[in-house]
């Protein structure tokens, strides 16, 4: 096997063997309903990751995307009580995260500012607009949002994919189009391995940048979408913190945070992951929410000693 | 012609580093001194002194402390994300430590000892493993929070409060009329400043940040000094910790210096420091941090709904970071005729 789907491997190892284990501990945890409601709760966690594993394997960093589900969820919902039908809101947010991205990754390459800082803003920028927006949770009443959450197809067992995970595997279907079989997913490999070197093979780096941070935008706001459809209202808390979900998601999927190197379908694996988690302490019941933090914290510290010794010992950006 | 000369000495002090962050500091002071006329007064209520610029300075202290911690992380090309949840730490470890009966001085030193553990595990994670400072700080910055909530679980409940004479006279307290965090700020400030600027660490520090390589080459343990710095950063955040635990008389892991972070890191950046590592400016960070509070408390004066705070500071930060820019900055001077070099 190639040395560089070793991280991968690791991933999916963990999950099916976490999987096995709440098995073994609760009874009805081996099912093909958990794992529909596992894909479910976390869809939109593992959209927003998705698009943040293009912006990791750049080599940079995506921060806003916490403040963007917020924000996209309480405009639908404002536009909502307007008299907009969601999907037209939907696609209007979903132009503006396209826009708002593409704006962070211009200013990156032209300034040369650390993706860090001016994501960061953007964190800032967005959550104040949720703010400014409406300062309570507005809900979304609308026929579509009812036949949104009633759509679902059956599993084997008593298992179902919700419209959220339907949405969810579309995404990562699109993503790994892009990744693996695109000039632009190529180009984006290129930047983050070496980004003087991508340089000199005549790499564009701003065009890429650019549309780098435009396709987290995307994601970012298609997350912030599934979240408004699946909980039927905005809020402008919303997505607090989430977006260090999503980096701890393609972490775990074996995503080098230092860039060029990583799988987009490792990302689900990483976002399921920290969904087997919290799954798994609230089947145990008498956890507090804190083992959820302290567990998620401690895997994450497993992989990434992991990662880096897999780096140390096989030079993974060299073979990759 | 001297005046022309001096024309040109101005022009020529906009590549000074100190400029731009202290312009930006006197601009939205002046702001402010037209938005609220007796925005500069200064009063004795209650036998301290009283008024805008010194709720200012009140304000910033947690946040520059933190900041000057960073300041030296990020000296040595790294980041510390955890600071935040150092304070959570904190705070649990205090209110822990108080309801067990401790006499309030060792409080202090355990919650410090606490801060430096923190900034230890950080170090060994960073210097002794090499692993990548955003991703190795995320470990604890994801689990620290849930650690000050479990010693809370265990020791005292949920959001235990307390009260603590000292403690919170160090917090609340004040001296000469002056309030006694200052005095606290000012000491850590000389001390660290003592540390870096009057020892060679940070020569070191700043020599690890610019090429860990070559100062490794030079003699320079890299790896030690990397590690002593996310200690200092422990420790500082532990001491801002204290200030807010104290001032709020409760330890709640969940929510305190939520963001924390990314104010001390803009503080940071605001202060002119490169987040490529190899330089730190101390007393320039103190700036970007007052700059930060200056801002925030100006909203609030300036009668604004609370809510335009954030998207406030975000864009003065984006302007801020801009006029940083080199690329940015050359195409504003090509606007300007007879600014250009």
């Amino acid at each position: 096997m190639n040395k560089k789907y070793l991280p991968l491997a690791a991933t999916i190892a963990v999950f099916i063997g976490l999987f096995l284990i709440g098995g073994g501990l609760y009874r009805n945890f081996l099912s093909t309903m958990v794992l529909g409601n596992i894909l479910a709760d976390n869809a939109f966690i593992i959209i927003a990751a998705l698009g943040a594993t293009f912006v990791i394997l750049s080599g940079g960093i995506d921060l806003s995307i916490g403040s963007m589900i917020g924000f996209v969820g309480v405009c639908m919902a404002v536009l909502d009580s307007m008299g907009w039908h969601p999907m037209v809101s939907a696609g209007l947010m979903i132009l503006f995260g396209i826009a708002y991205g593409a704006f962070q990754g211009f200013v990156i390459d032209f300034c040369r500012i650390q993706p860090f800082i001016i994501t960061l803003a953007g964190l800032f920028l967005l959550r104040g607009a949720c703010f400014m927006v409406t300062l309570d949770s507005v809900p979304i009443h609308h026929d579509f949002v009812d036949a949104y959450a009633a759509a679902k197809i059956p599993l084997p067992g008593r298992g179902v994919l919700r419209s959220s995970a339907l949405v969810m595997l579309a995404s990562l279907v699109l993503a790994i189009v892009i990744a693996h079989f695109t000039r632009f997913g190529t180009n984006v490999y290129a930047i983050g391995g070496d980004k003087e070197s991508a340089r000199l093979m005549g790499v564009p780096i701003r065009r890429t940048t650019i549309g780098v941070y435009a396709l987290g935008g995307f994601y970012s706001a298609l997350a912030g979408v599934v979240y408004a459809l699946y909980t039927s209202s905005g809020y402008p808390l919303a997505g607090s913190t989430l977006e260090l979900s999503a980096i701890a998601a393609v972490v775990l999927g074996g995503t080098l945070l230092t860039g060029g190197v990583g799988f987009v379908v490792g990302t689900l694996f990483g976002g399921m992951i920290l969904g087997l988690i919290s799954t798994m302490i609230i089947f145990q019941g008498t956890l507090n929410s804190a083992w959820i933090m302290i567990s998620s914290g401690g895997l994450l510290f497993i992989f990434i000693v992991l990662h880096r010794f897999l780096v140390g010992s096989f030079n993974l950006r060299g073979n990759s | 012609m001297s005046d022309r000369g001096t024309l040109n000495r101005i022009i020529a002090l906009r590549h000074n580093r100190a400029v731009w962050p202290l312009l930006a500091l006197a601009l939205i002071l002046i702001v402010d001194g037209f938005i609220s006329p007796n925005f500069f007064d200064i009063r004795i209520v209650e036998g301290r002194l009283f008024g805008n610029l010194i709720d200012i300075l009140y304000r910033a202290v947690p946040a520059a402390l933190i900041a000057l911690g960073m300041a030296v992380v990020i000296g040595t090309k790294g980041i510390d994300l955890s600071v935040g949840s150092i304070i959570a730490i904190c705070g649990a470890v205090i209110a822990w430590r108080i309801q067990a009966g401790d006499p309030h001085l060792l409080i202090l030193f355990y919650a410090l000892v606490a801060g430096a553990v923190c900034g230890v595990w950080n170090g060994f994670l960073v210097a002794g493993l090499g692993i990548q400072p955003i991703i190795a700080t995320l470990v604890l910055m994801v689990a620290g929070r849930g650690i000050g909530l479990l010693i809370n679980l265990f020791y005292g409940g949920t959001n235990p409060s307390f009260e603590s004479e000292l403690l919170q006279g160090l917090s609340t307290g004040n001296i000469w009329l002056i309030p006694t965090r200052l005095f606290v700020a000012l000491g850590l400030f000389l001390a660290l400043w003592a540390l870096i600027r009057r020892t060679a660490l940070g020569l070191f520090i700043e020599a690890v940040g610019g090429n860990a390589a070559a100062s490794n080459l030079a003699g320079v343990n890299s790896r030690l000094v990397t590690f002593f710095a996310y200690v200092i950063c422990g420790v500082m955040a532990a001491a801002a910790g204290v200030i807010m635990t104290a001032d709020t008389h409760t330890s709640d892991p969940v929510s305190v210096a939520m963001y924390s972070e990314l104010d001390a890191i803009l503080a940071v950046v605001i202060g002119g420091a490169s987040l490529a590592g190899g330089r730190v400016f101390l007393g320039m960070t103190v700036i970007g941090a007052l700059v930060i509070q200056a801002l925030t408390t100006s909203i609030l004066i300036s009668g604004l709904p609370p809510e335009y705070n954030l998207v406030i500071k975000a864009l003065v930060v984006m302007a801020v970071l801009f006029l940083q820019s080199d690329n940015a900055r050359s195409a504003i001077s090509r606007l300007i005729p007879g600014g250009s070099r």
